[in-house]
C-alpha cells in the first residue's frame, strides 16, 4: 500500500483546480522517477511476497464451485440440452448424422430463401446481395464449413437474444437489478475473450457446446443494455394509453412496452448478430469447427491464399447479416386494411417458404445430373457445369483460386519498393520509437506509474476517475504480472498513437465530400469484419516478428473507429457555427482548427475510447505474433486448466481497459455539457 | 463398394470379436487439430473404425489441451503425441490418471534448428553449427544489431533456443515466434529474394514439401545433456547439445476406452505409421489441395496392404 503514502499530498490541496491537482500528481511521480536510483527494490517493483497468490485461490474457489457445490453437473446438464439443439441445426445445415436426419438442405434451397428474405427486408438489393453471398460460399467451395458456423450461430444468437432480453426487462423493473448488473456487464464487455473460452470448455466440453456457450455469453451485454435503454425511452403517453385501454401487467409488457421501443431492441439484435458471428470465429481457438478452424488450420500450413477467401465469405456473411438486420430496424410493421386475403399478409412468407421448396426440388432432380470439374470449365458446357453444382458442389468443381492468390501475395509483398520501405520502417520504429518507449514504460516504478495515470485521470475526469484509476491499477500490480500488464499497455498505447496519426486525418479528408465519406466507411466496415487474426500473416511478413508487426496488426483495427467518428463528428457540427466562422472570415484551416475539430471533439473522443478497446482486443490475439504480454500468458493458459490464473490475467486487461473507458467516457460527458450540444 | 469392404471387414471381424463384448454404438471421438498430417491420420484411422461398424466423430480441439478431454473421455484418442511438443502435457495427464500410452508409431520425430536450402549458398559449411556460427552475420536484422537472429518457437513449447546459444557462446540472438504460422510466415517472407533465415522447425512437416531444407547439426544428444553440465562440449552449462535425433511419436487412449470399443481398441494399438507415410498423407491436402476426408480415402485405397493386417489380425 505504497500508494497511500504519496497520497496525502493530493488529498491536501483542496482549493485547486483540477489541472492543478493532477499537476501534483504528475510532480509526486517524476519526484519518484527522479528518485529512482536511491529507491528501494521495494519501491520499484512491489516484492514477490506481496504478492498474494491469488491463481490458486481461484482455482481453489472454481473447483469449489465447480465439484463441492456441483455446478458441474448442472453445467454438463445444460450441455446435453444445447447439444440437441446444436445438433438439430448441424443435421439441416452441413447433414450431421443426428436427429431429426433430414439435412442436409442443399444450398440452393438455402440461397433462394435467403434472396427472398432480403427482398422482404431491403428490395432487389438486398436480395441480389443475399443471394450472391450464398452462390459465393457454395462455390469457393466452402459451403459445409460455413454451415458449421452458421449451425452455431442460428442457436447462439436466438439464445443470446431471449437471455438478454429478459435481463434487460429484468434490470428495467428492478433497479437494484439494474445497478449489480451494470458493472458486471462493464467486466465482460472488456474481458479478453481468451478469457470466455477457457471456463467455457471447462464447464460445457470441448467442442461446438463450449464455444456456443462462449458465444452467447460474449453477445449477451448489449442486448441487455440496448433493451433497458428502450424500454425507459418509451413516452408516458404510450403508457398512459395502455393503461386506459386496461392492459394487464403481461399485456403492458408485450403490447405496449416491448412494440414502442422495438427500434432499440432491434438494434441489439443487431449487434448480438455481429458479435455472435466474430465470436464463432475466434471459437476456432477451443475447437469449434467451421470457417474459424479452416481458417486457422489454413494459416498452420501457410495457405495465404486459402486464408484470404475465407476472410472474403466471414465479410459477406457478416455484411449480409448487418444490413439485413439494420432494414429490419428502418422497416416499420406493415398494417392491413381489415378483410386483406390471407396470402396478401403474407406474401413474403409464402415467397420464403415456395422459393425453398421449389429450389429444394431443382437440386434434388440435379442430383442425377452429371458433374463437370472445375478445370473443363467452358462457356460450352456451363449449363452442364451449372446442373452439376445445383445438388453440391464438390471440391473438384469449386471455384477456388487459392493459389493463384497466394502468388498474387507473395508477389505483391516481394516488390522491392515495398520491402525498401517496411525494412526501413521496421528499422525506425523499433529501433528509434518502439523500444525505447517499451523500455521507458518498463523502467518507471511502479509506485510512479501509477501516479501517473491517476495524474491523467484527474487532469482529463476529475476525483473520482483518479481514484478509481488508482485503484485499479493497484490491483494490477497485485496480481504479480505488473511487467506483461505494462508491455500490454505500451503496445496498445503505441498502436493508437499511430491509428490517430493515420485515422484522423483520413476521416477529416473523407468528411469534405459525401462520397468520399461513403466509400471510406465501406472500407471500414470491411476492414473490421475481416476475421482479426487474418491480418497477423501479412503484418509478419511485411515486418518479420517484433513489435513493428503487433502494432501494425492492432493498428488496422483501431483506425477503423477514429476515422469512422472523426467523419460523424465534423459531420454533425452545427451548420450555424461553420456559417459564423465563414462570416467572420476564418480561412478553411482556421475554421477547421478552432471550430470544427473543437466542436467534433467529443465525438471523436468516442471513437477514440473504441480504437483503445479494439486494441486491448487485438493485442491479445497478435500474441499469435511473438510477444511478451498478458496475451502470450493467455494463450498458454488455454492449452491447459489453469482457471485461476487465466482469470487473473483476463481481468488485469479488463481492469486497465475500464480506467480508460472511464476516463475518456467522462471527459466526453463534460465536453459536450460545456459545449451545449446535449 | 464401401458397404462391401464393411461386410468383408465385418466378416474377418465376426470369429475373433466373439472373445470381446462388441463395440458400443456411441461414436468413437476423434480430435483434430491444426495441422495436416494429424488431421489426414484422424480421418484415416478413423474411416478404418467405420469401416468396422463403429461410429466415429470427429472435434477440432487444441493440441495441448486434448490430454486433458482424453483423461476425462470426452474425446476417446489421440493419435500424434509427439516427444518434443506434446511429451509434457502428455506425461501431466498421465499422473492424473485417465488416459495410457497405446503404443507407438514406427515414425520418428525430430525439432531442431533448421534451415532453407537457398540459406546454404550463402553459408556454404552449413549444416555444422560452427559454421553457422561464422555466418551470424548473415541472419541480423534491424533489431538484432550485428548478431544473428534465430526465430524459436513459441515460448510455451520450451526449446531452450536460449540457453543453447549461451552455452555454445553463439553471436545469436534468439526471439520467440508466436505460433507455427508465424514460423512459416517468416520463411515464406524470406523465400522471395532469398534471405537466409534459421528458425525452429520439427519433422515430419507439411514444410518440408514446401521448402526444402536442413537441420543444423549440434554437437549429438547425449543422455542428461538437459539434466547434467558436465555432459556435451560445455562443462559448466545444461542443454550444450541439440535434440535428439529421434524423438517418439506415440499414441494415447483413455482408459474406458478398451471395454468400450474392445475391437476398435485392438486395432489402435496396433496401428503404426512411418514417416514417408506420414509426409504423403500431410501432401495429399498441404500440396494436392484434397479435403481431409477424401485424402484419407485415397490413402486407404492406395495402401491397403498397409492398414488391411491391422485390422484382420484381430485376436
Amino acid at each position: 500500500m505504497t500508494l497511500v503514502a504519496d497520497m496525502p499530498g493530493a488529498a491536501n490541496a483542496q482549493g485547486l483546480s483540477q489541472s492543478q491537482k493532477a499537476g501534483i500528481l504528475l510532480l509526486a511521480a517524476v519526484a519518484l522517477m527522479l528518485a529512482r536510483p536511491i529507491l528501494p527494490d521495494a519501491m520499484v517493483r512491489l516484492p514477490e511476497w506481496a504478492i498474494p497468490p491469488l491463481a490458486p485461490m481461484l482455482d481453489a474457489l472454481f473447483n469449489f464451485i465447480k465439484d463441492d457445490l456441483g455446478l458441474i453437473h448442472l453445467t454438463r446438464f445444460l450441455t446435453g440440452q444445447l447439444e440437441v439443439l446444436l445438433d438439430a441445426t448441424a443435421n439441416l445445415l452441413y447433414g450431421k448424422r443426428r436427429w431429426p436426419n433430414l439435412g442436409p438442405i442443399p444450398w440452393p434451397a438455402i440461397a433462394a430463401a435467403g434472396a427472398v428474405l432480403g427482398y422482404a427486408l431491403g428490395g432487389w438489393r438486398m436480395a441480389v446481395f443475399a443471394g450472391g453471398t450464398f452462390i459465393w460460399t457454395a462455390l469457393v467451395g466452402q459451403w459445409k464449413i460455413a454451415m458449421q458456423t452458421m449451425s452455431v450461430l442460428t442457436v447462439a444468437a436466438p439464445v443470446a437474444f431471449l437471455v438478454g432480453l429478459g435481463l434487460g426487462i429484468l434490470a428495467w423493473k428492478y433497479r437494484g437489478f439494474d445497478r449489480v448488473i451494470k458493472p458486471i456487464l462493464s467486466v465482460l464487455q472488456t474481458l479478453p475473450f481468451f478469457t470466455y473460452l477457457l471456463p467455457a470448455v471447462i464447464f460445457f466440453k470441448v467442442g461446438p457446446t463450449a464455444g456456443a456457450v462462449a458465444t452467447i455469453v460474449y453477445a449477451i451485454p448489449p442486448m441487455i443494455l440496448m433493451t433497458t435503454l428502450g424500454l425507459r425511452k418509451v413516452p408516458a403517453e404510450v403508457v398512459e394509453a395502455g393503461k386506459m385501454s386496461g392492459c394487464t401487467r403481461l399485456q403492458m409488457l408485450t403490447r405496449v412496452y416491448i412494440p414502442a421501443a422495438r427500434t432499440e431492441i432491434l438494434v441489439g439484435v443487431n449487434q448480438v448478430i455481429m458479435l455472435c458471428l466474430a465470436m464463432v470465429v475466434l471459437t476456432a481457438f477451443i475447437g469449434m469447427p467451421g470457417l474459424g478452424a479452416k481458417l486457422l488450420s489454413n494459416m498452420g500450413s501457410f495457405k495465404i491464399g486459402n486464408s484470404f477467401e475465407i476472410g472474403v465469405t466471414i465479410v459477406l456473411l457478416a455484411i449480409m447479416l448487418d444490413r439485413m438486420s439494420k432494414a429490419w430496424v428502418l422497416k416499420q410493421p406493415e398494417h392491413f386494411e381489415r378483410g386483406t386475403p390471407w396470402w396478401k399478409r403474407n406474401v413474403y412468407l409464402i415467397g420464403f417458404v415456395g422459393a425453398f421448396v421449389v429450389f429444394l426440388g431443382i437440386s434434388v432432380l440435379a442430383a442425377s445430373l452429371p458433374n463437370v470439374l472445375a478445370d473443363d470449365l467452358s462457356l460450352r458446357n456451363l449449363p452442364g457445369y451449372i446442373g452439376g453444382i445445383l445438388d453440391e458442389v464438390t471440391r473438384k468443381q469449386s471455384l477456388s483460386n487459392g493459389k493463384e492468390i497466394d502468388t498474387a501475395i507473395k508477389g505483391f509483398l516481394a516488390i522491392d519498393g515495398i520491402q525498401a520501405v517496411t525494412e526501413w520502417l521496421r528499422w525506425f520504429l523499433n529501433v528509434k520509437v518502439l523500444i525505447p518507449f517499451r523500455n521507458a514504460m518498463l523502467w518507471v516504478p511502479t509506485p510512479a506509474f501509477i501516479l501517473l495515470v491517476m495524474a491523467f485521470a484527474w487532469w482529463l475526469a476529475g476525483r473520482r476517475e483518479a481514484l478509481i484509476a488508482g485503484l485499479f491499477f493497484t490491483l494490477v500490480a497485485f496480481s504479480g504480472w505488473w511487467d506483461r500488464s505494462v508491455i500490454t499497455l505500451y503496445t496498445v498505447i503505441s498502436a493508437t498513437i499511430l491509428a490517430m496519426m493515420i485515422g484522423i486525418p483520413l476521416g477529416i479528408f473523407a468528411s469534405r465530400s459525401e462520397r468520399w465519406a461513403g466509400r471510406i466507411l465501406l472500407a471500414c466496415d470491411t476492414a473490421q469484419t475481416f476475421p482479426s487474426f487474418i491480418y497477423l500473416i501479412p503484418a509478419i511478413m511485411l515486418f518479420g516478428v517484433n513489435d513493428v508487426a503487433v502494432v501494425f496488426s492492432i493498428l488496422i483495427f483501431a483506425t477503423v473507429p477514429l476515422t469512422r467518428y472523426t467523419i460523424e463528428g465534423l459531420r454533425t457540427v452545427p451548420p450555424e457555427m461553420t456559417e459564423a466562422a465563414d462570416m467572420s472570415g476564418a480561412s478553411r484551416l482556421q475554421k477547421l482548427l478552432s471550430v470544427q475539430l473543437p466542436l467534433a471533439l467529443p465525438t471523436m473522443a468516442v471513437g477514440f475510447n473504441q480504437a483503445i478497446m479494439f486494441a486491448f482486443f487485438m493485442v491479445i490475439i497478435a500474441a499469435f505474433i511473438g510477444t511478451q504480454d498478458l496475451g502470450q500468458e493467455l494463450q498458454r493458459t488455454l492449452a491447459g486448466t489453469d482457471l485461476g490464473k487465466n482469470f487473473v490475467l483476463g481481468m488485469n486487461v479488463s481492469l486497465m481497459a475500464l480506467t480508460f473507458d472511464l476516463i475518456i467516457t467522462k471527459w466526453a460527458e463534460t465536453r459536450k455539457q460545456a459545449l451545449g450540444l446535449g | 463398394m464401401k458397404k462391401l469392404t464393411t461386410a468383408l471387414v465385418a466378416g474377418v471381424l465376426a470369429m475373433p470379436m466373439t472373445a470381446f463384448a462388441a463395440d458400443s454404438d456411441d461414436p468413437i471421438v476423434i480430435p483434430i487439430h491444426n495441422w495436416s498430417s494429424q488431421i489426414v491420420m484422424s480421418n484415416v484411422v478413423g474411416q478404418i473404425f467405420e469401416s468396422m461398424g463403429n461410429n466415429v466423430e470427429y472435434v477440432t480441439t487444441d493440441s495441448q489441451a486434448v490430454y486433458e478431454s482424453v483423461r476425462l473421455g470426452d474425446v476417446t484418442l489421440e493419435l500424434e503425441v509427439w516427444e518434443g511438443a506434446f511429451g509434457a502435457s502428455f506425461r501431466a495427464a498421465l499422473e492424473k490418471g485417465g488416459l495410457h500410452d497405446a503404443g507407438d508409431h514406427d515414425a520418428v520425430t525430430r525439432e531442431d534448428w533448421w534451415y532453407p536450402m537457398w540459406t546454404k549458398e550463402a553459408c556454404p559449411g552449413l549444416p555444422d553449427w560452427k559454421a553457422l556460427n561464422d555466418c551470424a552475420e548473415l541472419f541480423k536484422t534491424a533489431e538484432t544489431g550485428d548478431k544473428g537472429r534465430y526465430l524459436d518457437g513459441p515460448v510455451d513449447w520450451l526449446k531452450h533456443g536460449q540457453e543453447r546459444v549461451a552455452a555454445l557462446g553463439m553471436d545469436f540472438v534468439v526471439v520467440n515466434a508466436g505460433s507455427a504460422a508465424a514460423l512459416w510466415a517468416e520463411i515464406g517472407a524470406a523465400e522471395a529474394d532469398k534471405t537466409p533465415v534459421v528458425v525452429f522447425n520439427w519433422t515430419p512437416n507439411f514444410a518440408e514439401a514446401v521448402w526444402p531444407g536442413e537441420f543444423v547439426e549440434f554437437p549429438e544428444w547425449v543422455d542428461g545433456c538437459d539434466k547434467d553440465p558436465s555432459v556435451g562440449p560445455n562443462p559448466d552449462a545444461l542443454y550444450d547439445c541439440g535434440n535428439p535425433a529421434t524423438g517418439y511419436l506415440k499414441k494415447a487412449a483413455w482408459d474406458g476406452m478398451k471395454d468400450k470399443w474392445p475391437s476398435a481398441y485392438d486395432v489402435l494399438t496396433r496401428i503404426s505409421f512411418t514417416n514417408p507415410q506420414i509426409a504423403e498423407m500431410a501432401k495429399l491436402v498441404d500440396v494436392d489441395e484434397m479435403e481431409p476426408e477424401e485424402a484419407a480415402e485415397e490413402w486407404l485405397a492406395a495402401n491397403e496392404d498397409i492398414w488391411k493386417p491391422w485390422v484382420e489380425t484381430g485376436s
